[in-house]
């Protein structure tokens, strides 16, 4: 039991890390970018993910994670709209809703950190919602909340393009 | 000699600066000239052309008999009182108050009888005295005097009957008296500030509400971190303060109750509200809820009730603030595509937009005395700056990399803002005067940001 959680969490590290390396590059097809660390296994195709794959929970975060790849997408600077990257990643979220419509779900609007407080809580709210509504549009049954961190809750600590780019998001949030 | 009006001609090293800025108020030499028959009188003037310290003397206030009370001996108070004096009026960059252990120690009967020769020596031009002293009540006396060194006269003297814990607000009285009197502005001295305490790392910052006195003495927490709270804003009889809470994962607009602590939800609805702030009449909280998507200002009875939407622009607006009168609001909207000012009326009517320099506007806030909206740039960094209630004579104050958040002093002179590091995220409280050359750091004791300057205290 202990250790099938062991794997189950080292799974999860290991796809989020995969997901952090895709939104560094402009599309999510790109091999993650080099490292200095040692190369990660990437998330199919490979003999350590198939021995862990028995252990996802049909249904779980981590099992969202396995068939949409990431649970974010990204905006441009000062935009609430869904570009094409970012409706391909929903459409794959879409698809794993409609498996598991009892599920609840939060979509977090972030913003980067170069808006005024107040104003990025209202865009992160919009980033939010336009998720909210491209999945409900879709057909997507699940109780969706949102809810807005504005520039509060950055993922890239840096003050560079870099950073903001990364922080600019509304993540799918799904139970464990 | 005796006729010449001197002037403490301070401002202004910025050029475009204070003359529009300050034409409402009583020039100095006008209102000296109307008192002034034959004599001189000492005055700072922020309407000059140079910047001039005025230099002033704060010596330690002697006590008729020392006396143990509940915060010290009325000997050590009478330094501590004149340290407090003298660090406000340093604060206010107007004046340059001496050290005071340089300064010779003043008895009792002295203070009601300066030695004129002494101070003139020690190259001050005005002289603040007073004494401390113990009643048989329980309370403590504050005198305090004002002397004109070069002239040889008293200006003011004020008494302060207060509990020996509010020792520190009797020193504020007697600088805001002094200040006053010297520079013909409104008194600030006595106000405390609500703030976003900060610690932690950048993506997960511990956010509790504090409150302080203005010159960052007596500092209390009030929440204790488990939600993040952001954008406090102090009620006009500072009772309550309204600010932004996450508590429940559910970002919404509250009232706490200085003193009990009690927290109430202002608006019982699921959507998000946010930026609130308080009407002047201290009735009515206007601020910004998101219905649909679609972000817009609202206004609600502080006491419960219905909102009543007053903007319906498909853009973000936020960020309102009422003019001291209550008869107008200015708020943020991008409903043009980009971050800009407009004003309103309190009803929602006659929106128009007063911004137009380059770069995006935010967070404008009307001073206390009606006469200018701060506001933060955004374009290049964020810059705290000033412009007249119509858009024009604007002027760009700080220059930090990211200065964001003004809230006024109550007198309409200082603005308090906060500043946030590049890259490490750490944020900290600042304070700049109209001129934009007194920029002065507020010392909290962890990182600090949003800061609201409460009005004077009764």
């Amino acid at each position: 039991m202990t250790k099938s959680k062991l794997t189950i969490s080292l799974f999860a590290g290991l796809v989020a890390l995969t997901a952090c390396s895709s939104h560094q590059s402009k599309t999510a097809s790109l091999p993650p970018a080099p490292t200095t660390k040692a190369p990660a296994p990437t998330s199919n195709g490979n003999a350590d993910v198939g021995a862990v794959r028995d252990t996802v929970v049909p249904g779980s975060h981590a099992d969202f994670l396995r068939q949409v790849g990431t649970d974010m997408v990204h905006f441009a600077l000062n935009s609430h709209d869904l570009d094409s990257e970012a409706k391909a990643i929903l459409d794959r979220e879409i698809q794993w809703f409609k498996k598991y419509p009892s599920t609840r779900v939060t979509i977090e609007g972030h913003c980067d950190e170069r808006g005024t407080r107040e104003y990025n809580i209202a865009l992160g709210e919009k980033r939010a919602d336009a998720v909210r509504d491209y999945l409900a549009k879709a057909g997507v049954a699940n109780s969706i909340n949102v809810i807005s961190y504005g520039k509060e809750r950055p993922l890239a600590m840096g003050s560079d393009e870099e950073s903001w780019a990364q922080n600019r998001r509304a993540v799918t949030v799904t139970p464990n | 000699m005796s006729s010449v009006i001197r002037k403490w001609a301070l401002t202004a090293l910025m050029a475009v600066s204070s003359t529009a800025l300050f034409a409402q108020n009583p020039a100095a030499s006008g209102q000296a000239a109307n008192q002034g028959d034959n004599r001189r009188i000492l005055r700072v003037d922020i309407t000059g052309g140079i910047s001039q310290p005025m230099p002033i003397a704060v010596p330690v206030m002697p006590t008729p008999s020392s006396v143990e009370t509940l915060a010290g001996t009325t000997a050590v108070l009478g330094r501590q009182v004149a340290s407090v004096i003298s660090n406000d009026l340093k604060s206010s960059g107007l004046f340059t108050p001496s050290q005071q252990a340089s300064l010779h120690n003043v008895s009792f009967p002295e203070v009601t009888a300066p030695q004129y020769s002494y101070w003139l020596s020690s190259g001050a031009q005005a002289l603040v005295q007073g004494f401390v002293q113990a009643n048989g009540d329980g309370t403590l006396t504050v005198g305090c005097y004002l002397y004109d060194v070069f002239a040889s006269q008293e200006m003011l003297h004020k008494g302060f009957v207060v509990k020996p814990a509010d020792w520190r607000r009797a020193a504020h009285k007697c600088a805001d008296a002094v200040y006053t009197r010297l520079t013909g502005e409104g008194p600030y001295f006595d106000s405390r500030i609500v703030y976003i305490s900060e610690t932690g790392p950048k993506n997960h910052r511990l956010k509790r509400l504090a409150i302080m006195d203005q010159d960052g003495a007596n500092h209390r927490f009030l929440t204790n971190g488990q939600s993040m709270v952001l954008t406090p804003r102090f009620a006009p009889n500072q009772q309550t303060v309204t600010y932004l809470s996450y508590v429940g994962n559910s970002p919404r607009i509250y009232v706490y109750t200085l003193g009990s602590g009690h927290v109430r939800l202002v608006v019982n609805k699921l959507n998000t509200t946010f930026a609130p702030r308080f009407s002047p009449d201290g009735k009515t909280i206007v601020f910004s809820m998101s219905v649909a998507g679609n972000t817009d200002i609202y206004k609600v009875p502080v006491s419960g009730g219905q909102a009543t939407r007053l903007t319906t622009s498909p853009g973000i607006d936020t960020a309102p603030s009422f003019s001291p009168d209550g008869s107008k609001i200015v708020f943020e909207s991008d409903r043009s595509g980009s971050q800009q000012i407009y004003s309103m009326n309190a009803d929602g009517s006659n929106q128009n937009r007063i911004s137009f320099g380059s770069g995006r506007y935010a967070t404008p806030v009307w001073s206390p005395r009606g006469d200018l909206i701060a506001f933060t740039k955004l374009g290049g960094g964020f810059h705290v700056g000033v412009m007249k209630t119509d858009g024009s004579g604007e002027q760009i104050l700080t220059n930090g990399w990211q200065d964001e958040g003004p809230s006024w002093s109550p007198n309409g002179r200082v603005i308090a803002f906060f500043r946030t590091a590049r890259n490490s995220g750490h944020t900290e409280l600042w304070s700049v005067d109209l001129t934009g050359v007194n920029e002065r750091h507020i010392p909290t004791p962890l990182d600090g940001s949003d800061p609201s300057w409460g009005p004077l205290l009764p």
